[in-house]
């Protein structure tokens, strides 16, 4: 095979790598050919065909995303009848869409938008008949608008193909063509993991997540009731870019001083809960390790995991750390802890969760995390949520002061800051692990064999003269593909991280939307965003989760010991197995 | 062999002038005997190749003979066949496509059902000639007479080693397995068919790669149509040059059509390719009933084109099809009277084409919805100007930017029509009129002076739009008539005029 080939696009000729489709290397020399269906991480659908263009020799045109080139290949991108079937094409996406843009969660970030924008499409030709589905809001995360869907199957193909969950498949034929669940099953009751990977590939705003923002404005507007707030570290590293910000700024006080200003009487850090769930956590597998407890232990933060691993993996429920995530302990510790110390009835507290995910509105609210027969997090809104109510009321989180967190739930060290980027968790948990093993310090606290995008990431750490080997898994596809490793080698691993998302929380499917020519999931946009957090763990004082002086005033003021009788109460959970229904199988892909 | 049936029918004229090749054991032998299938020299191909014949000369015997694709795009079987057996790969597949979809098709399902061991001695020559132990019949679940037929002839097969492990002790080994279809028109495009066999739903997808390449299960596959596998033994039989000497210059052998529409004689009809559509609808056929005069003949199933009666001087070949805006298909001709109004007939085939689209493409989808939107105003007399110019700008784009050949010929009938019966495309919008009469919607029913006033059609009028006292002659309300029909249907007087 010759490095490179010839082709001629528009008349000129390019040389570039064989073995390409046409539209990548359109991309290559400068192009960028107009897209629907395509996403550079999912099989090519070839469906929307907005990216056809000419080949010379080919009676009809060909879709650039698909259709592989060779040398010599004479490709035209822009002549006047490719240039009104795409315009057309878009017009028929249009005519069968509500045209409520300046009312849509999507307006201004929407793809359709801009792609009828760009094919300059003035008049309309062929209006008619329009889809008119019911919209399914039974889910606590995702809501399925049909009416908006384009039929691109970008989240058929990420469900099924990243996230290994297959909820989502074509049903119908012809117009009436639908994008549902297996027996258009309501949300709730379907595989969905809640994990939103469908909001975050959605061209339009045919998923969008359950929006939670105006019981945050009512419950904000009540004098009788404790306004708290708490914040995960991946809303940080992400929400400047909702206001027009590069990514991978760090807007940590700013966000919080933006929440004061909202109206919120106090707020926490969920990255304080994260170390409090590191100390949990560690002593938890050093236990297992000591007492010949289940193992590999598996990390049980995710919500979209757990619900996951609950359907699919409940043989390995025994394996699962009891831990609750961070978003829980602190509920928790706000409800009760916090409750006693400003005398206030926790059921006079408004606990509201500002999360990178979805699925954590489903975990809020799971019965078996009910803290004396409360919710721990009464509400829980996405980074996208919280960016609108920040623009709604008029706050300018950009040029703001920033703020401190308030305490005694407030201080983090900067292994709680990590936990947003896959691998975090791991690398938080072996730093505390190591020193409470080994009584030693541990002599480098960055565990670079657990960071960066690779799928499965494995690693040993040596404590003292035993060796503790790790894996690390983010998007439940790659999950899927670990544990199965791990159902038939049970041996292989002692410790395991699992993020339901790709990326880990940064990429989770409460972020904002990429802006104009980024593709959602890009890994460049992701690994950003994690260097905004592994910065400020470079950065901070403290970088051991059990060395946070509030940790150690918590267990000394409130929770007594690690794994002790208040924390079995407040600050661990169990798992029951769900049995899935309705898994729609996914194309074949070679 | 291959004219055997002649004897059977004698020299009635429906048949004396078809050759029956694919069609050549149907209602002649037993279909669920083997040994009647034995008597007509079967499985004598299938034991030829395998007494020592290389598998590249049977290719190229196969493409010498010019056998070209019975499916509809008539791709070369011979070179599909190469292709297939150039690939290396530790599992290869063979398929036989018997989704027939097209309304009103059933040239596959007779064979299957008369003459099922031709398709399978076909692709067990196949599965020897390009390396393949496993092949797979993929037939609609509606055809349970032929399943059937198909189950039993393969159990037989089998018991005689025809089929299974040592065929004849030669060393190959061919099985055959059945998959049932649910009936989608769009799962017998290749692709979407292998997605079904698989599991998924059957929608196609974007090649290359060809199903040679990367089929069924991501392994090459080779696919043919029925009757392309059924031309196989009698190819291997009679040789390349007795078959090629049958057709024309580039369309060899016969093809099988199921005649249907306004023609006195209707069934399936084997003819050599190169015979004249007038050859098929006057010799063969036996006219038009009631003297009436022909107006098209539509070929090539649902996403075929039509043919003006002027035309019908034409060959039926792949090319000359080709060239007036038609398509050779599946085998589909349908004859048009005077009576059928051409829009309607556009109409009816996209009806279907749009209700059978998978679904996944922009163009086909959405596309030729619109174009029915339209096509069903102007059939109601709700056309607008600049209407046929819109079907023929969606309708070009279609057929240039759908993903598979669903889409790619959905709008052929339109596109034909357009062509060569515009005036009445144009009768319809400006003029609101159906000179055929036959979109209902466009009809106005009027009482003339033979009304005697007996209140009959009153009574029938489900809207209340007929009036008048006993006795006296009664009028129709133009602005509540719903055009059903009623008034006309139950008038004993001949007193209402339809038009
Ligand atoms: C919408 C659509 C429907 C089709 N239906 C059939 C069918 O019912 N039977 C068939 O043999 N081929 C059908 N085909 C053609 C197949 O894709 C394929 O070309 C054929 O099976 C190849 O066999 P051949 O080379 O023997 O014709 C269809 C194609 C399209 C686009």
């Amino acid at each position: 095979m010759p490095e490179k080939i010839k082709i001629t696009i528009n008349d000129r000729e390019y040389e570039v790598r064989p073995n390409q489709t046409i539209m990548q290397a359109a991309d290559s020399v400068g192009f960028r050919l107009p897209r629907l269906c395509y996403h550079p991480k999912l099989s090519i659908e070839g469906a929307c065909r907005v990216c056809i263009v000419e080949v010379e020799g080919m009676r009809n045109f060909v879709a650039s995303c698909a259709y592989p080139i060779y040398d010599g290949m004479k490709i035209k991108t822009n002549t006047d009848e490719l240039r009104r079937a795409r315009r057309d094409i878009v017009e028929l996406i249009l005519d069968n869409h509500p045209m409520d843009c300046h009312t849509c969660e999507r307006d201004g970030n929407c793809e359709l938008q801009r792609l009828a924008y760009a094919m300059g499409i003035k008049t309309r030709h062929f209006e008619g008949e329009k889809k008119n589905y019911p919209i399914d809001v039974s889910s606590t995360s995702v809501v399925r608008n049909p009416n908006k869907c384009i039929l691109c199957g970008r989240c058929v193909r990420i469900c099924s193909e990243v996230q290994s969950v297959h909820n989502l498949g074509f049903s119908h034929r012809g117009f009436k063509t639908v994008v549902m669940p297996a027996y258009n099953e309501a949300f709730a009751d379907t595989v969905c993991s809640n994990c939103g990977q469908c909001i975050n590939v959605c061209p339009t705003a045919a998923f969008v997540e359950k929006n939670y923002t105006q019981d945050v404005f009512q419950a904000l507007s009540r004098k009788d009731v404790v306004k708290i707030a708490q914040v995960a570290p991946s809303v940080r590293a992400a929400i400047g870019e909702d206001f027009g910000l590069p990514a991978g700024k760090n807007l940590e006080k700013e966000t919080a001083a933006a929440l004061r200003k909202l109206g919120f009487d106090y707020v926490f850090d969920t990255q304080f809960s994260a170390d409090l769930t590191i100390v949990e956590e560690a002593n938890e597998l050093l236990h297992r390790i000591k007492t010949g407890g289940k193992l590999p232990m598996i990390t049980s933060c995710s919500a979209a995991w757990m619900k996951y691993m609950e359907q699919f993996f409940p043989d390995l429920i025994d394996n699962i750390s009891t831990c609750k995530s961070p978003m829980s302990m602190m509920g928790a510790m706000i409800k009760t802890y916090f409750a006693d110390k400003i005398k206030a009835d926790p059921k006079n507290i408004v606990s509201v969760a500002v999360m990178c995910c979805t699925a954590k509105k489903y975990e809020a609210a799971r019965p078996e995390l009910m803290v004396n027969g409360m919710r721990g997090v009464d509400h829980m809104i996405t980074t996208r949520e919280a960016s609108w109510m920040i623009k709604s009321a008029g706050i300018d989180l950009v040029n703001i002061k920033g703020e401190e967190f308030d305490e005694p739930l407030g201080m983090s060290s900067g292994a709680g800051t990590i936990f947003g980027a896959t691998g975090g968790v791991m690398e938080a948990a072996i730093r505390t692990a190591y020193e409470l093993y080994t009584g030693k310090e541990m002599p480098d606290l960055d565990v670079k064999a657990v960071r960066g995008l690779k799928g499965i990431k494995e690693g040993a750490v040596m404590m003292g003269d035993k060796e503790i080997r790790v894996a690390v898994a983010h998007g439940l596809g790659n999950a899927a593909e670990l544990l199965q490793e791990v159902r038939k080698n049970p041996d292989k691993y002692h410790f395991i991280e699992v993020m339901g998302c790709p990326g880990g929380c940064v990429g989770g499917g409460g972020q904002p939307y990429v802006g104009l020519n980024c593709v959602p999931l890009d890994e460049n946009l992701l690994r950003k965003r994690a260097e905004a957090l592994y910065n400020a763990d470079r950065n901070r004082k403290i970088r051991k989760s059990h060395e946070n002086p509030d940790i150690k005033r918590i267990y000394k003021e409130f929770l007594g010991e690690p794994l002790g009788k208040k924390s079995h109460e407040l600050l661990h959970t169990h798992y029951k197995q769900h049995y899935p229904q309705g898994i729609i199988p996914g194309g074949g892909k070679c | 062999m291959h004219n055997r049936s002649l004897e059977v029918f004698g020299k009635a004229g429906y048949f004396n002038s078809q050759l029956r090749i694919a069609l050549r054991n149907c209602g002649i032998i037993d279909p669920g005997d083997l040994d009647d299938y034995l008597n007509v020299r079967g499985f004598e191909a299938l034991a030829k190749v395998l007494s020592g014949i290389k598998s590249e000369a049977v290719i190229a015997e196969i493409k010498r003979s010019g056998l070209r694709g019975r499916g509809g795009a008539g791709f070369g079987t011979g070179l599909k066949w190469e292709l297939v057996a150039r690939e290396k790969s530790d599992q290869k597949y063979v398929i036989c496509n018997a989704d027939e979809g097209d309304p009103g098709a059933f040239m596959d399902r007779s064979i299957i059902e008369g003459d099922p061991f031709s398709v399978l001695e076909g692709m067990a020559i196949a599965g020897y000639a390009v390396g393949s132990d496993k092949g797979i019949v993929y037939i609609r679940a509606e055809y349970p007479l032929a399943i059937k037929r198909l189950e039993k002839a393969i159990e037989a097969a089998r018991k005689q080693n025809l089929l299974g492990k040592d065929i004849l002790s030669s060393g190959f080994s061919f099985d055959i397995e059945i998959r049932l279809g649910a009936g989608a028109f769009v799962c017998g495009e290749e692709t979407a068919l292998m997605q079904s066999i698989e599991g998924h739903r059957g929608m196609p997808r974007p090649r290359p790669p060809y199903p040679s390449a990367s089929g069924l299960f991501c392994k090459p596959t080779l696919i043919n149509n029925v009757e392309t596998w059924a031309n196989v033994p009698v190819i291997v039989v009679e040789g390349a040059e007795w078959f090629s000497s049958v057709g024309t210059e580039k369309s060899k052998g016969t093809k099988v059509f199921a005649l249907a529409g306004k023609i006195n004689n209707t069934g399936l009809v084997e003819v050599p390719m190169g015979t004249t559509l007038r050859h098929v609808i006057y010799d063969i056929g036996g006219g038009i009933p009631g003297s009436k005069k022909l107006k098209a003949v539509q070929t090539g199933g649902p996403s075929g084109g039509c043919i003006p009666a002027d035309l019908i001087d034409t060959p039926i070949d792949y090319e000359s099809l080709g060239k007036i805006g038609s398509i050779m298909g599946s085998g589909g001709m349908i004859v048009i009277d005077e009576d059928s109004c051409m829009v309607s007939i556009a109409k009816f085939f996209l009806e279907f084409t749009q209700s059978e689209s998978c679904g996944k493409c922009t163009p086909c989808r959405e596309g030729t919805k619109r174009m029915l939107e339209i096509l069903t105003r102007i059939t109601e007399g709700q056309g607008k100007e600049g209407d046929i110019e819109k079907l023929e700008r969606l309708g070009n784009m279609i057929k240039k930017s759908s993903l598979c050949g669903l889409g790619q010929s959905a709008p052929n009938p339109v596109l034909s029509t357009i062509r060569y019966f515009r005036n009445e495309y144009e009768d319809h919008i400006k003029n609101k009129k159906c000179t055929a009469g036959a979109c209902e919607k466009m009809l106005s029913y009027v009482i003339n002076d033979k009304c005697i006033g007996c209140g009959a059609c009153k009574r029938a009028c489900p809207v209340n739009a007929i009036s008048g006292s006993t006795k006296q002659k009664h009028l129709i309300n133009q602005d509540l008539c719903t055009k059903c029909g009623e008034c006309y249907k139950t008038c004993k007087f001949s007193a209402i005029d339809k038009g």
